[in-house]
């Protein structure tokens, strides 16, 4: 399968790490480190002390799992966890049970099959994500997938930005549609041709959602190719000198590219990037050796065929929904969707996870994707075996056919297990689920996200859902703050509050109630963001709030 | 007793002293605050002797390059387990301005964050007494980089270069 592969120095340096890290666990334990020197080592290899256990926080880089990766996950949830791992939208799994004293002897489990925790929090530059239909999209400008491992490499252990002022999120994607929400990251990365037709790359910085929701802006509009790192260690060394350090919520870049004007910021980043941009950051060598991990696999000589034709209605569902363009005839990119409506969005149990490597054995090359909306993809199934892949997938509860729709939710873990949050989020989810089970009105409605987080540090990225859910503590009680007209494509906006917080059972109502509205006045063919922006939130307001909702 | 210190490699007693450590300032190499420079600079160059100086965190160097030939030390000052801007600012003096002198990590400073100081190009290292052993074995936690940085001191192998 086309993927990066550990050499020995790769190896090397993962083992050093999980050595490390036994090391400060067993100090911590002695009670020869304190909590806060703890505190800001465990977060570098993903350990964060939660509402009732560690939670540990596994590195996916840019999404993308061999079979052998998954079953190790899936043997490291059914014994060190409670047989279960949470896909996250910057494409990584969480393990919410964990011990803490136990943790290193996973993080060296992980290591034998060339994964790890590095730097999956604390304030340093976390996994690099990327489009989960990379290299398999027929709309796409390159493979982004290479120039990920670059930033990967680059940015693991970087001995200069690993005490940065907060957290530093990268995505980088190389196709029209953006998959990976690059406009809410700290950095986005788009490849993109330049003026004289060569590949290069845009930089946008200051994105971020959180307490401040801001879309990235243009750094610069084509770097060449070979700048890539300069660049981005350009970015980071402003950063890491002029971000706030004082106040947590002013610490991300975007503050600091709100502060400065993205002007005055582009100036001190270009600057700083003329006295290094020629330092030997990058060869040409590096690249084309990263490339050829991503060569594609060996596709068979296929014609596209129908391969719904004749079949159940539920499978030809599933097969438009779940299924999407694959660039080589005779092959389709299949979703598997982790938004069965009884399971908490993104969760996945050992045996689901054990069952998909095998199935990515015999469909897709051994290979299995992440999603940003927290699904998992086979990116490579051939067409004509897409109704015994369904069949295998529908068996073991994988097989929902509801991607893109109302109930294919981005859900953070709200909470039930995380200790930053307000109010809960899988719960309300299954409300929705509850209330909207006719996929008839689903299919009818069509593209819609709903994005939900549990409090304002927005990991489930409400900010930018068609329709946004934020869970808030009023006195006590969860109470949850309504948006719309929120995106995170390459048409990326912010939603809009339309009016006071509702209470958790007011939550499916609320939605239903702005769909009415959608369904009334939408155009053919309208999407609901696309009605919302057309009109505004003032019609969709007007119907929720116009009268009381029954308990 | 002297301070006992981590440089290049070596446990050393400290050969500097801080403004004010001693009195009337007799010690033949002397560490400035960034201030005590700006405040009383033609006294300190009358007084002879090797001059440092002292960073904080907040402090842009270009603040001090100017005179950075004056200065055989530039010490950076981490104020916690999480202050990274020494770190930048280390390279900054390395590698933009070729600082060649002794800098000299003060401050929170650990052997869990020694490999990244040293990396950036700090080569001495102000510990607690309880790390300053077990600090020697940190400057070799990793046997490669995936970067360049600034590692001099370091048995350091780049990867894919």
């Amino acid at each position: 399968m086309p993927m990066y592969r550990y050499d020995a120095v790769d190896k090397t340096l993962v083992n050093e790490r999980v050595a490390q890290f036994r090391d400060q666990t067993r100090r911590f334990l002695a009670g020869l480190l304190s909590e806060d020197e703890f505190r800001h080592l465990r977060l570098r290899n993903g350990l964060y002390v939660q509402r009732h256990a560690p939670m540990l926080r596994v590195a996916i880089p840019y999404g993308l799992l061999s079979s052998a990766q998954l079953r190790a996950l899936g043997s490291i949830a059914r014994r060190y966890d409670r047989g279960y791992g949470h896909f996250t939208t910057r494409q990584n799994i969480q393990f919410n049970w964990p011990k803490l004293e136990e943790v290193p002897d996973i993080l060296a489990e992980l290591a034998q099959v060339e994964m790890h925790a590095i730097q999956t929090s604390g304030n340093c530059i976390r996994n690099t994500t990327s489009d989960h239909l990379a290299g398999v999209t027929p709309e796409e400008l390159e493979d982004p997938r290479p120039w990920c491992e670059l930033i990967r490499q680059w940015s693991t252990f970087h001995p200069e930005f690993s005490y940065l002022p907060r957290k530093f999120k990268i995505a980088v994607t190389g196709a029209a549609q953006d998959r990976a929400a690059s406009q809410v990251h700290d950095v986005g990365v788009h490849i993109v041709r330049g003026p004289a037709g060569d590949l290069g790359f845009e930089i946008l910085a200051g994105g971020g959602l959180g307490r401040t929701p801001i879309i990235g802006q243009v750094v610069r509009e084509f770097l060449p190719r070979e700048h890539l790192l300069s660049y981005l260690e350009a970015v980071l060394r402003v950063y890491n000198l002029e971000g706030r350090r004082d106040n947590l919520t002013k610490a991300r870049i975007k503050i600091l590219v709100k502060s400065l004007g993205i002007q005055e910021f582009r100036r001190r980043v270009e600057a700083e990037w003329e006295l290094i941009r020629d330092g030997g950051l990058w060869t040409e060598a590096q690249i084309t050796r990263l490339r050829s991990f991503f060569d594609p696999p060996a596709y068979k000589s296929l014609a596209n065929i129908e391969p719904a034709a004749g079949k159940s209605t539920a499978f030809r569902a599933w097969y438009r929904y779940n299924t999407v363009a694959h660039k080589v005839p005779g092959y389709r990119a299949v979703y598997v969707s982790l938004k069965k409506p009884d399971v908490a969005p993104g969760d996945i149990t050992d045996t689901q996870m054990e069952l998909l490597a095998d199935l990515a054995d015999r469909y897709s090359f051994g290979e299995v994707r992440v999603t940003h909306t927290q699904n998992l993809l086979l990116a490579d199934v051939e067409q004509d075996k897409a109704f015994e892949l369904w069949q295998a997938l529908d068996a073991a509860g994988l097989a929902t056919p509801n991607i893109g729709t109302l109930t294919d939710m981005i859900c953070c873990p709200g909470l039930d297990f995380c200790s930053l949050a307000n109010a809960g989020s899988i719960d309300v989810a299954k409300l929705i689920n509850d209330r909207f089970d006719d996929y008839d009105y689903l299919y009818d409605l069509g593209e819609l996200e709903i994005k939900m987080s549990g409090c304002m540090n927005a990991c489930g990225h409400h900010h930018v859902g068609h329709i946004g859910i934020l869970g808030v503590d009023k006195s006590g009680e969860e109470w949850y703050q309504i948006t719309i007209g929120g995106a995170a494509g390459a048409d990326a906006s912010l939603g809009q509050v339309i009016g006071p917080s509702v209470a958790k059972f007011e939550v499916p109502e609320t939605i239903a109630r702005l769909l009415e509205v959608y369904v009334e006045q939408r155009r053919a063919d309208e999407r609901f963001i696309d009605t919302v922006r057309r009109l505004g939130v003032k019609p969709f307001k007007e119907r929720v709030y116009a009268a009381p909702i029954a308990a | 007793m002297p301070r006992r210190l981590l440089r290049d490699g070596r446990i050393v007693d400290d050969d500097w002293s801080y403004a004010g450590e001693i009195e009337n300032n007799t010690a033949a190499a002397l560490i400035l605050t960034l201030a005590q420079w700006q405040n009383e600079r033609g006294a300190w160059l009358k007084r002879g002797g090797r001059l440092g100086i002292v960073l904080q965190p907040a402090h842009p160097v270009e603040l001090m390059t100017p005179d950075i030939s004056r200065f055989a030390l530039i010490a950076a000052d981490f104020s916690g387990p999480g202050e990274g801007r020494g770190y930048s600012q280390a390279r900054v003096l390395r590698e933009h301005w070729k600082f060649a002198g002794e800098l000299r990590a003060t401050g929170h400073v650990r052997r869990d964050q020694l490999f990244f100081m040293a990396r950036c190009g700090f080569n001495s290292f102000e510990l607690p007494d309880a790390d300053i052993e077990a600090a020697r074995a940190a400057l070799s936690t990793f046997s490669w980089a995936y970067q360049p940085a600034n590692d001099a001191g370091l048995l350091l192998k780049l990867q894919h270069r």
